[in-house]
């Protein structure tokens, strides 16, 4: 490869430390609550200190224990989602494709922008 | 025709085969990083090799085949839908690359990687009606990166082997 090739795979790989950055940032810090979305529309918000197992219509079923939560089951092949927690107090969120789920970590005190919904 | 246009039509089709049977083999590798998209990409190496050797036409007839196979094969209309907005985006970019003849192929298939994951990422967006699966963008570009190399050495040496 030459050097503006590598310029170039070095300023991606800034692009995403950057983005990763600054969604840490935003998505840190005391994580209250998850919220749950289907189908672009809010299914509800559960808080994480409490230990639940939560059925998100008949496709999927999320469990909150200690602190984080996880998906146990799945109605999809691949259950991938079942695969990606668990999360907790350090934010983050477990998506599910198939049935269009999200589960995300909120923070109590403020709204983050980046958490609003796309119409 | 003339005789290299019979190979076209035969490399081609031997091409497709190969893309839709490495989109299969692909499936069987158990994604183990768990975040939805991030896969080898097998299927770039077809598709990259008719792009170098031919034009991108032919490596749109070939994306797009391999596209319809894997999808009615192993997957549903909406991995179909994923496919085509990454494939479509990386291939437009490849293509445009090549064209400058200035580019190395190690290159062109990170392109081809990074490009294919940020489509995967609209379409996401789009379809899941938020915003918010933005937050897999750097594990996406990361690896698109990492696959786009892997899938460019491969090809470097595929293309410097199979002469035709």
């Amino acid at each position: 490869m030459k050097k503006k090739e590598l310029i170039l795979v070095a300023a991606i790989l800034a692009v995403a430390l950057a983005l990763w950055a600054g969604m840490t940032f935003l998505h840190g810090g005391e994580g209250g609550s998850i919220r749950i979305t289907v189908d672009g529309e809010e299914y509800g918000t559960w808080p994480l200190s409490k230990d639940e197992v939560i059925e998100i219509g008949d496709t999927n079923v999320c469990e909150i224990k200690d602190g984080e939560a996880n998906m146990i089951g799945a109605e999809c092949p691949d259950h991938l989602c079942m695969y990606q927690g668990p999360v907790g107090a350090s934010g983050g969120m477990i998506v599910c494709l198939p049935n269009r789920v999200i589960i995300e970590v909120v923070r109590e005190d403020k709204e983050v922008e980046i958490d609003g919904v796309a119409q | 025709m003339r005789n290299d246009e019979y190979y076209k039509i035969a490399y081609m089709g031997l091409f497709t085969a190969l893309a839709s049977i490495l989109g299969y083999v692909e499936s069987l590798i158990p994604v183990f990083i768990g975040i939805p998209g991030v896969k080898l990409g097998l299927a770039n190496l077809a598709v990259l090799f008719i792009l170098i050797r031919y034009s991108w036409k032919e490596a749109a007839l070939v994306s797009m085949a391999r596209i319809l196979i894997i999808g009615a094969l192993f997957g549903s209309l909406f991995s179909i839908a994923y496919s085509t907005a990454g494939a479509a985006l990386s291939l437009a970019v490849m293509a445009l690359l090549a064209k400058k003849k200035d580019f190395s192929v190690i290159f062109i298939s990170i392109a081809g990687g990074v490009t294919h994951n940020i489509g995967q990422l609209i379409i996401a967006v789009w379809l899941m009606e938020s915003i918010s699966v933005v937050y897999y963008a750097p594990a996406l570009l990361v690896s698109g990166v990492v696959t786009g190399v892997l899938i460019g050495l491969l090809t470097t040496e595929l293309l410097k082997r199979i002469r035709f």
